[in-house]
């Protein structure tokens, strides 16, 4: 075993996502505390990414047929091949969409622990200690990996982008590719419809969450967003159940957005929904459960109805408006 | 097709999360646990599925405080057979639950295997693709639709969720892992009268785990120990206000009104 970390770099549509950076970031600073080095391993990626990826002492690039779009078991195949020619200490997974594919699968048949919706990681003695995010972000918990190999999914925002983007060649090699198994086929990538607004331009979202209630009481947010000159945005639960459209939805698998005022009515603050609003230059919540994690992030707190807010705030804007 | 639909109850977001006095575990005293609510999206989209493609579908459950009421309401909604594990109940993790499961299913028929994307208690990774990778089945995450191909194909077409709402439409030869993110409608209400009709005159068939022994041996990685846990600082940065009049003073001082 070296005292290596393997970053898994993540790219859609031929470009690195953020998170790859964010993983770099905090995997230069663990190599460095356990004496080794920050290695990257690209599968299906192309020269172009490798050059982005200069902050990386290594890559390790995976190439084949049919690994340049994401399909779990090729990409989980190949990266098993990587671990197993790198032998690192610790392998950084992004804790999205592709990384929840291959974290699990790689940790369990390398037979390593795991530790899922990491916000850090760091050396204890000998030991890797990882604190996750869990229950619905209402509690952190730190973990002790061990001495020996082990995987870590890391939360997007754990991390600083910057810390992890620098341009250079690094070296790089090669692991051939695993026979595909063809077992998942990759078919097509489908964009979202556009929608009626673009809740990325505007300054002010009322964002509203399952707190609401019902479908029908949408209206008073609405309301409200029109005397704010702004727009209502929503949690994932809304847009599931039918009462927004995807287009109105913030979070990991929704819109990232930083409006000057993120107004959030209801909205419990799970990580997932963090992670699209965080960087908003205001963030004011409303919850009637004081222990709820938005007010971890909010700058502003109120433990109230939110209806009470919803109607005196209106009420009180139209007035100052006379 | 056989469906079989894993399901685990989680502790309930909504209510106040205390930890115990060792500062590693949840205090159990006054700890309410819930149905996964991502494991209720993945029984709604195995009833859709059943009642367009036809089928058997099966729900799996460790025994554990008020479980039987759980498999009762999915009885209630439709499914055709629940089982629950019983003599299982230390298994730690997602690592023990999986091995449970795994040796559960190597002796039950199934095609596609269906479970929450992830739960609220995730420390060890997401319960779908550990069973995945001890069946050696292909798995895919944060699926929110599923089609079945032809009789024969013996493959489902899927919808998995990347951000900003783009996604990859994947084809899954079976038998396959999902793990559901969202059904394609919102999970579906039982009537309370209609499970306590249900609790006279259906079974829950019982069947023993093998616990944690088989969960070491396969899966390896489990049981890795907790430090601490700890709530973070509630209103670390917000500043609380007592009302309105002082939310319109800051929306003001920001100059948005
Ligand atoms: C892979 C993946 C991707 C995801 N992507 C996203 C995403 O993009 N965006 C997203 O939002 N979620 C996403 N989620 C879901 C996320 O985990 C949470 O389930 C979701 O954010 C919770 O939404 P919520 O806060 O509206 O609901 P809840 O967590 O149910 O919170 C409702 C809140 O309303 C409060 N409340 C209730 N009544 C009132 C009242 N009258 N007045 C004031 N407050 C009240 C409650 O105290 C509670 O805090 C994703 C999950 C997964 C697994």
């Amino acid at each position: 075993m070296a005292n290596d970390v393997l970053v898994v770099a993540e790219h859609l549509k031929g470009e690195l996502g953020e998170i790859t950076f964010e993983l770099l970031g905090i995997g230069k600073t663990l190599a460095a505390a356990l004496g080794g080095q920050c290695v990257v391993a690209l599968i299906g990626g192309n020269d172009g990414m490798v050059t982005a990826l200069g902050a990386a002492e290594r890559v390790v690039r995976v190439d084949g047929e049919g690994l340049s779009d994401f399909d779990p078991d090729s990409h989980g195949d190949a990266l098993l091949a990587v671990y197993e020619a790198v032998d690192p200490r610790v392998v950084l997974v992004g804790y999205t969409s592709m990384g929840m594919d291959l974290a699990s699968n790689l940790a369990t048949r390398a037979g390593v622990p795991h530790a899922a919706s990491c916000i850090a990681l760091v050396e204890a003695g000998e030991n890797i200690h990882a604190t996750a995010q869990l229950y619905g972000g209402k509690l952190n918990v730190t973990s002790d990996l061990g001495g020996g190999r082990c995987v870590a999914s890391v939360l997007a925002g754990s991390g600083a982008v910057e810390a992890g983007k620098a341009e250079g060649a690094p070296a790089t090699e090669s692991v051939a590719a695993p026979a595909g198994r063809g077992r998942v086929r990759f078919k097509r990538l489908i964009e979202p419809e556009a929608g009626d607004v673009d809740i990325t331009a505007k300054e002010v979202l009322v964002a509203i969450g399952r707190g609401i209630g019902s479908k029908d009481d949408i209206e008073v947010a609405e309301e409200l967003a029109e005397e704010l000159d702004g727009a209502v945005a929503g949690s994932r639960p809304l847009i599931d159940s039918g009462w927004l459209p995807k287009t109105r939805q913030v979070g990991k698998s929704g819109l990232k957005v930083s409006p000057k005022l993120y107004l959030a009515l209801g909205v419990s603050g799970a990580p997932e929904h963090i992670e699209g609003m965080k960087s908003s230059a205001t963030i004011v919540a409303v919850n009637t459960d004081k222990q709820a994690p938005i007010f971890n992030y909010a700058h502003y707190g109120l433990v109230e109805d939110l209806f009470d807010v919803c109607e005196e705030l209106t009420e009180a804007i139209q007035e100052k408006k006379g | 097709m056989k469906i079989v639909v894993l399901m685990k109850r989680v502790p309930d977001l909504v209510e106040d999360l205390e930890v115990d006095g060792s500062g590693k575990a949840l205090a159990t005293e006054h700890l309410k646990l819930t149905v996964n609510e991502f494991d209720d999206h993945a029984l709604e989209e195995g009833l859709l599925l059943k009642e367009t493609s036809g089928g058997e579908l099966t729900v799996v459950a460790l025994d554990a405080a008020d479980v039987d009421k759980m498999l009762f309401t999915a009885l209630a909604k439709g499914a055709d057979r629940v089982l629950k594990i019983t003599g299982a109940a230390n298994v730690e993790g997602n690592t023990g639950l999986a091995a449970v499961f795994e040796e559960v299913l190597s002796a039950q028929e199934h095609d596609l295997i269906l479970t929450g994307v992830q739960a609220a208690d995730d420390r060890d990774g997401q319960l779908g693709p550990i069973v995945a990778a001890l069946l050696d089945v292909p798995c895919v995450e944060v699926v929110t639709q599923v089609e079945v191909g032809e009789p024969g194909e013996g493959m489902v077409t899927v919808h998995k969720e990347y951000s900003g709402g783009v996604v990859a439409e994947l084809e899954i030869s079976l038998p396959a892992v999902l793990g559901i993110q969202a059904a394609r409608q919102s999970p579906r209400y039982a009537p309370v009268s209609k499970v306590r009709q249900i609790q006279q005159s259906a079974t829950i068939e019982t069947l023993a785990g093998a616990g944690e022994s088989s969960g070491a041996a396969a899966g390896g990685g489990s049981g890795f120990s907790v430090v601490e846990m700890t709530a973070p600082e509630t209103g670390a940065g917000a500043q609380m206000l007592a009302g309105v009049d002082e939310l319109m003073a800051v929306l003001e001082a920001k100059g948005v009104v």
